[in-house]
């Protein structure tokens, strides 16, 4: 697919004198990762496709302070924290949706204290519900019927927010054959991301948290590994190369499954 | 003479019963030795909590061996008590079983104690092998070794005698036993002692008696040095538990107001503080004082059944974080605090020690991916990953200690708004992107 993605900015639509349906916080991994950048294209297809009147921040959006905050840097949080809600609310943001669990809790649990009130919705809800409403139809696809697939609940998404339906819902729609590791829902295994581990080596142990987790995964005899976190999808893919099953196994985002089903 | 019995009763009761209570006293002055924090909010929800998590064991079921054999030994425990309303009374009034009066109830009553004493017996006896012959991980981490395990073993012990003397007592009770009702199980041990005397079973009777009360009272006085004190503040520990989600952590006031004034363009950042300023709080928690109380109150729950260190992925994967520990030392801690506060006069003096460094280690607070699995495994409402944060908050805004790359993170956010040394311009440059 070649044609151009449509993302207008808050600052175009403010421009326009409109004020869009809902915001899509593309989140730094969103933005700069290149792995997680193809899940923030897999997600505005289908946000074009079903013409949902959306904007991003742009060059406006900045670090939402999660992975400070968890590091202990509380002051570099709130000072993100503040910037970014002075901004949400400059424009008189309602709905925000996230590819991002991580941006997801922040901005739902954590900025109302400090000003800022969105209502705040992660991808695989938002996507649930366009196809609830019927403005999205997602139709059992070929290419993935059939296909073994185990769903990897983000911590953040999951036990940190009661979040276990929606992403399970999508996968059921598209056909496949969902498959549980032993270690899910609410005792799902962390992939090894969080608390800022991402950007630090981890300390001294037995074995690393995502190849342990790979190993949740591939005891399934899944073909893919589907997430709906930036992080746990880097991580996981880094694990299943560990254990050399890069061949046999693809780790995708949610919202990737659905716009390859659709053949976005 | 006749009343010395009675007498002799009343004493062992009252020293009993004052020894617990100097100590709650001492358990209560330490847990507020912590910083206030506002619970008072959603009173029912805490309610409901409390009936549905502590009295009702619903986190104790998830894992279903454990969790059955814990409701059996729970509910044994807590009925099987209402017998000893009749020794206290006994006891003082010189009496023999003086609920019996009310006859064929009484009896049923009785039946129904015997069964739950061997029910409670055979599920003890089941903990003690899964601790000692079946060696389940999870009591065999390197923090369970000298006093926390045989503190775990002690308790199974005097549960297994406790109920052995409740059997023996009835068992020898002639008196009990000729009514032939209310024995269903102690009719079986009855033959144990045939063919002793009258005056021989009468004083077996009576020193198992004895024996059930006093150890009931030791039992109740060993708490306060046992992690089973779980069995009192589970219910206070589930009543103030978190409700907010698991993935929401606070946000620190003290850094809000700072920020705030930061952020105001009509601050005169030149402008002398105020008179009546406090000082800057301290930002984070090194020592267990700068922890808030009912952290406090979850390290005194904490009954280590090692089920969050058991789900914790640092641990799993061999790193030294166990959130157990963090709770073990916590308190171990607060402990040293509060006897130190006792030697001297009330007040505590500074005795070249803290929680960290002395008992949590940085590498401990850095494996941890905040997950929330500890917080979620325990059956009693603890959290450990909010003592973790508070502690990497002391070590990052107090010590600026985090690790290196933690550090750069940190700096590209402060510079470019991402975790990474991007440019703030670039950050739309996916929309082009093929």
């Amino acid at each position: 697919m070649s044609e151009l993605l449509k993302v207008p900015t808050m600052a175009e639509c403010m421009a326009d004198g409109r004020q869009p349906e809902i915001l899509f916080w593309v989140g730094s991994a969103g933005s700069y990762d290149d792995r997680a950048k193809k899940i923030t294209r897999a997600f505005v297809k289908i946000l074009n496709k079903v013409k949902v009147d959306f904007a991003v921040l742009g060059t406006e959006e900045s670090n939402t302070g999660d992975v400070a905050k968890r590091a202990g840097n509380e002051f570099l949080f709130q000072m993100q924290a503040v910037t970014n809600i002075e901004i949400l609310n400059g424009y008189q943001i309602k709905r925000i949706v996230t590819a991002c669990p991580h941006s997801y809790n922040t901005l739902k649990n954590e900025y109302p204290l400090l000003g800022g009130n969105y209502k705040v919705l992660h991808h695989t809800q938002f996507i649930e519900e366009l196809m609830k409403k019927g403005r999205l139809k997602i139709e059992r696809s070929s290419v993935l019927n059939g296909k073994r697939i185990t769903f990897h609940d983000p911590c953040y998404l999951g036990r940190g927010n009661g979040v276990y339906e929606a992403p399970r819902t999508l996968l059921k729609t598209l056909g496949v054959e969902l498959v549980e590791m032993k270690r899910h829902r609410k005792s799902a295994l962390c992939c090894g991301a969080g608390g800022a581990q991402m950007f630090k080596e981890p300390e001294k142990g037995s074995k690393d948290v995502n190849v342990l987790r790979t190993e949740d995964a591939l005891e399934t005899q899944a073909t893919i590994i589907a997430t709906g976190c930036p992080y746990c999808n880097t991580m996981m893919t880094d694990g299943v190369k560990a254990k050399e099953k890069e061949n046999d196994v693809s780790v995708m985002d949610i919202a990737e499954l659905i716009a390859k089903a659709q053949d976005l | 003479m006749t009343y010395l019995p009675n007498i002799l009763f009343a004493i062992v009761l009252i020293t009993g019963i004052g020894y617990f209570a100097k100590n709650v006293k001492k358990l209560i002055r330490n847990i507020k030795l912590g910083l206030d924090v506002d619970v008072s909010d959603n009173k029912s929800q805490r309610w409901k909590n409390m009936v549905m998590i502590a009295l009702g064991q619903s986190k104790m079921v998830r894992r279903p061996i454990a969790g059955v054999l814990h409701v059996i030994v729970y509910v044994g425990f807590i009925i099987i008590n209402i017998e000893v309303l009749e020794i206290i009374i006994d006891g003082l009034l010189g009496t023999h079983r003086i609920f019996s009066v009310i006859g064929k109830p009484y009896y049923l009553v009785i039946n129904l104690f015997e069964i739950l004493a061997v029910l409670v017996f055979v599920s003890v006896i089941i903990f003690w092998i899964r601790r000692n012959i079946i060696k389940l991980k999870r009591f065999w981490k390197k923090e369970m070794t000298s006093w926390p395990k045989n503190d775990g073993n002690f308790i199974l012990y005097f549960e297994m005698v406790l109920m052995m003397l409740f059997l023996v007592m009835n068992a020898t009770d002639t008196q009990f036993q000729s009514v032939n009702s209310g024995n269903i199980i102690s009719q079986f041990i009855t033959p144990w002692f045939s063919g002793m005397s009258e005056s021989v079973l009468h004083t077996i009777e009576r020193t198992a008696w004895w024996l059930h009360i006093i150890g009931i009272l030791i039992f109740l006085n060993y708490l306060y040095f046992s992690k089973h004190l779980h069995i009192l503040l589970a219910f206070p520990n589930t009543y103030y538990g978190k409700l907010t989600p698991k993935g929401q952590f606070n946000n620190l006031e003290a850094v809000t107001k700072e920020v705030k004034m930061m952020m105001d363009p009509n601050i005169d950042p030149f402008a002398a503080p105020a008179e009546d300023t406090e000082p800057p709080a301290k930002f984070g928690a090194s020592d267990v004082q700068d922890l808030n109380w009912v952290q406090l109150l979850n390290a005194y729950t904490c009954t280590e059944c090692g089920r969050c260190t058991s789900e914790c992925p640092a641990n799993l994967t061999g790193k030294k974080l166990s959130p157990r520990k963090i709770m073990m030392d916590t308190r171990d801690r607060l402990e040293e605090v509060g006897k130190n506060i006792d030697k001297n006069k009330g007040v505590f003096k500074d005795d070249g020690k803290q929680l960290l460094g002395d008992y949590i280690t940085t590498e401990e607070l850095w494996a941890c991916t905040t997950c929330s699995a500890c917080v979620e495994a325990c059956p009693v409402s603890i959290d450990p990953l909010s003592i973790i944060l508070e502690m990497r908050r002391y070590l990052v805004m107090e010590q600026s200690a985090a690790p290196v790359e933690l550090n750069n993170m940190m700096t590209n956010i402060e510079n470019n708004g991402a975790p990474w040394p991007y440019n703030q311009m670039d950050r739309l440059n996916w929309k082009d992107e093929q």
